[in-house]
């Protein structure tokens, strides 16, 4: 084995955006390690000014492509919060139906065409399907599931069309929800059957101290709604966000880069930590089977976040059937009354990829004055390198190509969205000389 | 195998929605797999096969001077070359840029301007090469998607429609929003393709499926400016996903530059 050497990925694959990694190993030695994100910047913060209020959820929603509904439920909070606009109760279940929907439809892209490959020895879904077509449309079918769900609420799966400051533009037609029970109960099977299939993966023994954080509240597992509660015992309400959080700007980066105060230490959001923190509060199916699927809880091991993930698919078809069959009657109004003003307000909710947090001030021109999004992966960038700089000890053994793909699996650990985090990731593992180009197109 | 013909998909300055649309088109996705070969597809697999490739998808927008260099070679590998989404043929919402400035946006978002690399523009692909098909939308539809791969497949044109969004709201028995309801709605400018969902919600179009053809926006927009609509109101309409294709742009700067009027005969002076 040369003294020195690289591992790098200048284009991650089966992840959202663009990105790439670099590792310089000196020896045994981890040099460095940076995540580069070369994702275009697309300036969401600086065009937001000057917009309507009304438009900020249709805007926002276009950072990713994959969790819009992130994006317009902590904007609608925070916004409805600086306008002081209270949601009837009604208002909130239908709203974490729809973010429901959301984890439905991106987990399963994620465990089952993007991640579960990995375990299983495949470079893609699509190469996994020709031996495991069963599995393959199993997860295809959930995503569907989680898209129509989607649909009926938002009137779309990509950018829904329904959200608005204060509830929703026209309340979601109770007989297509209705008619939805049926694929949420086949769902609701599936989802146990997906955990059953990855925790029976052969996970490496590999685990890190991590600060772990997201929203927790006492009566649900966390969507919209919660403290901000860390694994070393933060407990703090979100307006206190940016006293405890901060956001860097590292050389290598279009993204942002957060970090926990006082000492800047890196910190993870996410699936991990969420069912970590809030075990407590899954609801009582996806609890039963997280207690019997063979894995300790709370658990320090970052491969297990495809269990994690599998888990709150559990969580989301329970919750989404509960809801279904309890909706009654269409809420009317569909909206509560919003009288524009002037003022400031933030929120958090936990996007499948973990804490999103927003903050929004609206000026005298009724128009907003300011925008701050701090997405879940720049959160867990500076985790991703810690990871890796803990990692990659354990892999060098390997030849060049393995240790690379190894490193590629550990991120996508984490189901990072690049293009979210532009406001993220180059993987390069250098034992040598530094190649700084891309070569792909 | 090796005669199929080979699919690549390329992102560019966009949020993944559209190339997420073949992912979601979860009933066909295995068949399309099965009929193309999918040769470069970095959001669904590691495998990457060296062009040239039979038909290239572009997903986003043209922000940065390497992305600006890397769509010619794009265009050298690609036969026929699709750009997919608002982002790829207008611009996107980004392009609310190229009507700002660019270093106070970089200032106000990144505490190390310096390390930030962009164009002060954000342009369509065919802006900068011959593009052969373009599938509009924000995001695009993915029947659309499914129903230009199966054309291209058998070598006919893809058939996407041509007429508005308000043909969808007939169709649909949408009672429309701009008549009753006096809202300033983008339907009668807008290409259909998204069936006229926000009317269905009871809300405007604000034309994620950007200029149908032949589509009059300043005459709609003075319209809807001489019946009681906040001009300001109007720009900020016009300038969203699809602000920077020609006819909105056109629209919304004369709406930015002053008073819409009409004459007599509804035309605008």
């Amino acid at each position: 084995m040369p003294a020195n050497r690289t591992f790098e990925v200048k284009a991650l694959s089966r992840v959202e955006g663009e990105g790439a990694l670099y590792v310089k190993l000196e020896g045994d030695r981890v040099s460095h390690v940076e995540l580069n994100i070369y994702e275009p910047p697309r300036f969401y913060e600086g065009f937001l000014r000057g917009r309507e209020v009304r438009e900020v959820s249709d805007i926002v929603a276009r950072i990713c492509g994959i969790c819009p509904v992130a994006y317009q439920m902590s904007a609608s909070h925070a916004l409805e919060k600086a306008l002081g606009v209270d949601v009837s109760p009604a208002i909130r279940t239908l709203r974490r139906l729809l973010y429901c929907g959301e984890w439905i439809e991106s987990h399963a892209l994620h465990v089952y065409l993007l991640h579960a490959p990995d375990f299983l020895g495949y470079e893609s879904g699509i190469s996994m399907a020709a031996d495991h077509k069963e599995a393959v449309e199993r997860g295809l079918r959930m995503k569907k599931i989680g898209n129509e769900l989607l649909e009926i609420l938002g009137g779309r799966a990509i950018h829904p069309i329904n959200v608005a400051v204060g509830g929703f533009y026209r309340a979601p037609n109770k007989q297509k929800l209705r008619g939805l029970l049926p694929d949420l109960e086949w769902g609701l099977q599936a989802s146990i059957e997906t955990l059953d299939l990855v925790s029976s993966f052969d996970f490496p023994a590999w685990e890190h101290e991590y600060e772990l954080v997201s929203l927790q509240h006492a009566d649900e597992y966390p969507l919209n709604h919660g403290q901000v509660v860390s694994s070393g015992g933060l407990r703090i309400d979100v307006e206190d966000y940016e006293n405890h959080f901060q956001e860097r700007h590292l050389p290598q980066s279009t993204a942002l880069h957060s970090v926990m105060l006082p000492e800047e230490k890196s910190y993870l959001v996410g699936p991990l930590a969420r069912l970590n923190l809030c075990f407590d509060q899954l609801p009582a199916t996806a609890r039963e089977h997280a207690e019997r699927c063979g894995i300790d809880w709370p658990s320090h091991n970052n491969f297990h976040s495809i269990v994690a993930r599998a888990i709150e698919l559990i969580a989301a078809f329970e919750e989404a059937i509960e809801i279904v069959r309890a909706y009654q009657a269409e809420p009317s109004p569909s909206r509560a009354v919003v009288e524009l003003r002037p003022g400031v307000g933030c929120h958090a909710t936990e996007a499948p990829r973990g804490l999103l947090y927003h903050r929004y001030e609206i000026g005298e021109d009724h128009l907003i004055a300011h925008a701050k999004i701090v997405p879940p992966t720049s959160q867990n960038q500076g985790q991703i390198e810690a990871d890796l700089r803990n990692y990659v000890p354990s892999v060098t053994h390997l030849d060049d190509q393995a240790a690379t793909q190894k490193c590629e699996h550990l991120i996508r650990n984490y189901d990072p969205c690049i293009s979210c985090a532009t406001h993220f990731l180059t993987l390069t593992l250098d034992r040598g000389e530094r190649t700084a180009e891309r070569s792909t197109l | 195998m090796a005669d199929k013909p080979t699919l690549a998909v390329f992102k560019f300055a966009s949020c993944d929605g559209c190339q997420l649309s073949l992912l979601d088109a979860e009933d066909e996705l295995l068949a399309v797999a099965g009929a193309v070969e999918i040769a470069y597809f970095l959001e669904a697999r590691t495998r990457q096969l060296d062009g040239p490739y039979d038909v290239g998808l572009v997903e986003g927008s043209v922000t940065t001077e390497h992305d600006r260099q890397r769509i010619q070679e794009i265009r050298r590998q690609c036969k026929f070359l699709v750009s997919i989404g608002a982002c790829a043929t207008a611009g996107g919402i980004q392009a609310l840029r190229n009507w700002a400035d660019v270093d106070e946006f970089i200032t106000h978002v990144y505490a190390h301007p310096d390390y930030i690399n962009t164009l002060d523009s954000s342009t369509s692909i065919a802006e900068h090469v011959t593009v052969d098909f373009e599938l509009r939308g924000c995001p695009i539809n993915k029947n659309q998607l499914v129903e230009l791969i199966a054309s291209l497949l058998h070598g006919s044109k893809p058939k996407v429609p041509a007429y508005s969004v308000c043909i969808e709201c007939k169709r649909r028995g949408t009672v429309c929003v701009a008549v009753a309801q006096g809202i300033a709605c983008l339907g009668p400018v807008t290409q259909a393709g998204c069936g006229a969902i926000c009317p269905a919600f009871n809300r405007e179009c604000f034309g994620c499926y950007g200029p149908k053809e032949q589509s009059n926006p300043i005459s709609l927009a003075t319209h809807y400016a001489a019946t009681g609509s906040d001009r300001p109101h109007l720009v900020r309409l016009l300038r969203n996903f699809n602000g920077h294709a020609p006819e909105f742009r056109e629209a919304s700067d004369l709406a930015q530059a002053g008073p819409l009027q009409v004459d007599g005969d509804h035309r605008v002076q």
